[in-house]
Parts: C-alpha cells; structure tokens; sequence
C-alpha cells in the first residue's frame, strides 16, 4: 500500500481552462521567439510554452549585451525585441498545429505601450488562438515610465486588464511585477477586472552591474531585471501572498530551478510553474528533469497528483 | 558566470585592407576550433567572433558594419571586453586528411583549426578564397603551419581564377578523400555542403546568424529548431541537410525571417 508508480503519478494541471499535460511552463522570453523552437522545447518536456512578448509593430530591442550570467542568476534588458504582431500571429499558428499531437497548450505573451494599445493587441493576437494570453504589464526594462503606469498602480493595472478582456475571449494571465508594495492588492485589482489568472513573478529590479575597468555598466541598456537562484524566495512569497488574496489560477515564475522548488510554489498555492534562467543552468532538458524531481516528492510522499499537496504549505504559528 | 572580463588589445595585425588580427591581453584555458567569444565594446555592442588562437586570445575581424567598423578604430592599449568560449567547434576526424574550405572573413576559425591539425599531425590542406590578390588573409600563418594551400580568387588575380568552392572541385582537391571543415559566406557554406554529400564525404560547416545571449536562452539565432550559438556554430554536413533556412533565411534583431542577400 502507498506505493505509487512512477509514471502513474498525476503531474498534469488545468490552467484557467488550457490543459497542461505537466505543470512545467517555459517562461516569456526564454527560447520563445519562432514555433520550430517552441516545438523542441515541447518535446524536450515542457508543459506549456509562452511566446516571447509581443507587440503591435517590431522591435529590434536593445544592442548587446541583453542578458548576462552575473553569478546569482541572470540579468536581463533585452528590450522586448520581438517581429510584431503579424509575424507572431504567423508563429502562434504555425505552433499551434505541431503543439497539438503533444497535448501542450501555447500561451501568447503581449505588451503594449498604452492602455489601449493592449487592447489591440489582444484583438490581434487572437486571430492566432493561442489557449491562453499572458499581458505582460511588468516588464522591468523599458521605459520607466510604463512600469509605473501598468504593473505598479492597482488602478491602471486594472484598467489594462479591462481592455484586454474586453477585446478577446481568450482566458487571459496578467503578470505582475515584484517591485511594488502590495502584489496582493495588484493582484485584487486585476482579479477585480476580471482576470482569469495571475503570473507571478516578472524580473525583479531592475539592477545594475558595472564593468569596474571602463566604468561601464554591463548591460547595453543600463538597468536590467534580475531573475535566477537569487530572486526565488522573493517569487515564493509573492505568489503565496497572491494565492491568499484571490481566488483565481496562478502560474508561479521566479527561480525555479528543480523539482524541489517546482514543489515549493506548489505548496504556496500556484497551478503551474514557469521556468526561465532554469534553462541556462540546466539546459533544455530542464522540464523533463524537473517533473522526474516532482514525481520523486510526490512519491516519497504519497501524493498522486498536485492536488494532494497544493496550498498547504504550514503557517508560521507566531 | 559570464560576465565580459575586459582586457586591453595588445597587438593589431593587418591582414589585408579590411582585415585585421586583434591580439588581446587574455588566454582562453580550454576551447575547440570554431567555438566564439561575445567580443564587447563597452557603450556600444557586442558580436559573437571566432576564436582565431586561445592563446593570447585573437580574433580576425572583418570591416563589414557598425560594430567591426568602431573596432577597427581601437588601438592597441583600448580596453575591450570579452565572455566565452561559446558554441560546439570543429571536431577534427582523426582518419584522413583534412581540407579546410575558408572565403573573406571566414578564415579566423580555420587558423586555429590549421594549427590544431599541425599539432595532431594531420595532412591539411587549405583552399582560401577571396575577391582578389589583396583580400588574401592570413596566407602566410597557414603556410607557417605546414598547409598545403591553394589560393582562389574571384577576379584572378591570384591563384586560382574564380569561387574557392569551384577551384576545391576542379583542382582534386577531395579526390583524397579528406573531411571538409568550412566557413565563410553562407553561399560558399551551400555549396561545400552540396560537394561534401555528393562525394560522400564527411564535412563540417560554420553557420553565423544574429546572435543576442550567446549561450542558448534568447532564441535570436535560430536556423530552423537548432540554436546556432549552442548546438553550433559549427554543424555536420548531415545535420544542415534539409534545414530551410540554411542558405535561405536569416533573422534580424526583431527575430524577423529575412532573405540571405
């Protein structure tokens, strides 16, 4: 008795309606920019893949370098570079049709510039029926002044959120950004207007690292937003922070290297995992290693599935 | 941890009118032919470049845009950064001899992959391609090393008269039989990889695209499903077989699918 089969363990979840075959996500940005890619990252084991963030027109993003490796993790201004809407909505189909024999749904990451500017784009992007739609309203790297306008302030979160929904009927994420006082209040903003589910967390900062030599910094655009090792217990927090104060599905992103730490988000309450900077430490082989790491948990605990254990992390008594 | 370690260029060697060697202050303790650094001038960009010799770390870098243009301008002394080595290289076949197929600004790998096979003893030959006389380079390190080389130029000038790819068929240069390890313009690369699978032999080309990351998370660089920066630059002949883009399509900075000029 309680012996559980390997591969009889459940490790599947259902993400605001999109079925995920296994609760690993490739996070934006990461390996996310054509569909032969996305495909192969399908394959090699993920759950669900997320496009590159997307915007109405193309953009070529910052000059080099974009992303570097500083020992903690990874820092990243990459710019939003991305082909624009028309040839993403090109990509999303072209997925689409591959993704399908594999049972793994493909999640559309977009941004806008205005609040709606994201309404247009979701309209676009819907064209393509991606299963879900993620508005990226936290990216940490460009211009200053729209992470103050969207991801930091309940009321405009809300309303980019209204605009979106009002312009699609796909289910859509809204991924909040770490740099603010209250996730939770953003995030009962966005639930509020009618959000279908939460990803948490975007990169945090951002941050600066400077070339000591030259006295430059050593990303192309200055500031750029932190993620890895480094940033994931503050991830753990938001999302459990989040999970407390709406009751919608939450896609946890934020350091998740393992299946430890897949475990660890799942026990704070989240439905799915994103994984990002996991990619550069372990390759893309990461997602199949990662549920062999959560079917060991699971089976050392008993659990047959993620329902047995999520949300039930302990509360600290004082 | 891959933060750029800046040195100073402690030697600039001209190779022809558009090419130079730039020698740094640095060492590379392990790399293979035809893996790349992320060469970095601060404040301005950075560009994969083939490591020409891992010690002192060297690249050959053509005039061809912006960033090779400013680099041109550095003297030595000028602080550059560097991150690295990146990338799959050539792996040198041990049975037979080996031809290195090398056009314009493609020769930096194939310098270091001359040497590699000098120290391994492997009989090599290099067929070096370029538009005249003039824009030869490196010709005389090849000939230091030991290679046979056999020189094509596009207006006749030296060598042979026309494509290296062409002087490589009608010269025997595979009636050896020997693997081929190329790099140069993508419509050279085609045409290696069309000989290599008619003649039926094993071959070895080096893909560029536009890289951002470097080592395999952005996806900038994708030539079909595989990651240049990563599962290349350097692939089998056998594994560009029936890749779409290849010769065909490259991506810009947006990750815009364009024609190869």
């Amino acid at each position: 008795m309680g012996h559980v089969e390997h591969d009889k363990l459940d490790i599947s979840t259902t993400l605001c309606g999109a079925r995920l075959p296994n609760a690993t996500v490739i996070a934006s940005g990461i390996l996310g920019l054509t569909h032969e890619v996305m495909v192969r990252v399908a394959k090699a084991g993920a759950g669900a893949v997320t496009t590159k963030s997307c915007s109405l027109n193309p953009r070529p993003g910052y000059p080099n370098p974009v992303v570097l490796d500083w020992g903690g993790g990874l820092i990243n201004a990459v710019g939003l570079s991305n082909p624009g809407v028309e040839v993403m909505t090109e990509e999303i189909q072209a997925a689409k049709e591959l993704l399908a024999p594999l049972g793994v749904p493909i999640i559309a990451s977009i941004f806008a510039d205005t609040i709606y500017g994201f309404g247009n784009i979701a309209r676009f992007i819907s064209e393509a029926s991606p299963d879900l739609i993620e508005v990226n309203i936290s990216c940490p790297n460009i211009d200053h002044r729209y992470q103050h306008m969207f991801a930091a302030d309940p009321y405009v979160a809300g309303q980019v959120t209204r605009h979106v929904k009002r312009n699609t009927d796909i289910p859509i994420l809204v991924k909040l950004s770490p740099n603010v006082t209250s996730i939770a209040a953003i995030a009962e903003a966005v639930v509020e207007a009618g959000a279908d589910g939460i990803t948490a967390i975007n990169s945090l900062g951002p941050g600066l690292i400077l070339d000591i030599e030259t006295r430059h910094p050593v990303l192309a655009h200055g500031p750029g937003g932190v993620s890895g090792p480094a940033v994931r217990p503050i991830a753990v927090r938001c999302v459990q922070a989040i999970c407390r104060a709406v009751d919608v599905p939450v896609l946890a992103v934020g350091g998740v290297m393992s299946g430890r730490d897949v475990v660890e988000m799942i026990l704070v309450g989240a439905t799915a995992v994103g994984i990002g900077t996991g990619v550069h430490y372990r390759g893309i082989d990461v997602f199949r290693q990662v549920c062999r790491e959560l079917r060991d948990y699971m089976r050392r605990h008993e659990y047959r599935s993620l329902d047995d254990f999520r949300g039930t992390a302990a509360m600290p008594s004082l | 941890m891959s933060l750029p370690e800046t040195v100073r260029i402690t030697e600039i060697r001209r190779e022809t009118r558009s090419i130079s060697t730039f020698v740094l202050d640095a060492e590379i303790a392990q790399s293979e032919p035809g893996q790349f650094i992320m060469l970095w001038l601060p404040g301005l960009d950075e560009k994969p470049m083939s490591i020409a010799c891992p010690s002192p770390l060297s690249v050959v870098v053509d005039r061809v845009g912006p960033f090779t243009m400013a680099l041109h301008e550095r003297r030595v002394g000028s602080l550059v950064g560097w991150r690295g080595p990146y990338g799959r290289g050539f792996r040198l076949a041990e049975e037979g001899p080996a031809l290195l197929v090398s056009g314009g600004c493609g020769v930096g790998p194939m310098v270091y992959l001359a040497a590699r096979a000098s120290e391994q003893g492997i009989p090599t030959t290099v067929a070096l391609g370029a538009r005249s006389t003039a824009a030869l380079p490196c010709a005389s390190e090849f000939q230091a090393l030991g290679a046979n080389l056999v020189l094509a130029t596009d207006d006749g000038s030296d060598g042979y008269h026309g494509y290296v790819t062409d002087a490589v068929r009608e010269l025997g240069l595979i009636d050896a039989r020997p693997t081929v390890y190329a790099c140069g313009p993508e419509p050279m690369l085609v045409a290696v990889h069309r000989l290599c699978l008619e003649a039926r032999i094993g071959g070895q080309i080096s893909v560029e695209r536009y890289m951002k990351c470097g080592f395999g998370i952005c996806g900038q660089c994708a030539l079909d499903g595989l990651l240049v920066c990563q599962d290349g630059p350097v692939f089998d002949v056998q594994e560009l077989d029936g890749v779409r883009d290849f010769g065909h399509a490259h991506r810009s900075a947006t990750g815009r699918r364009l024609p190869l000029r």
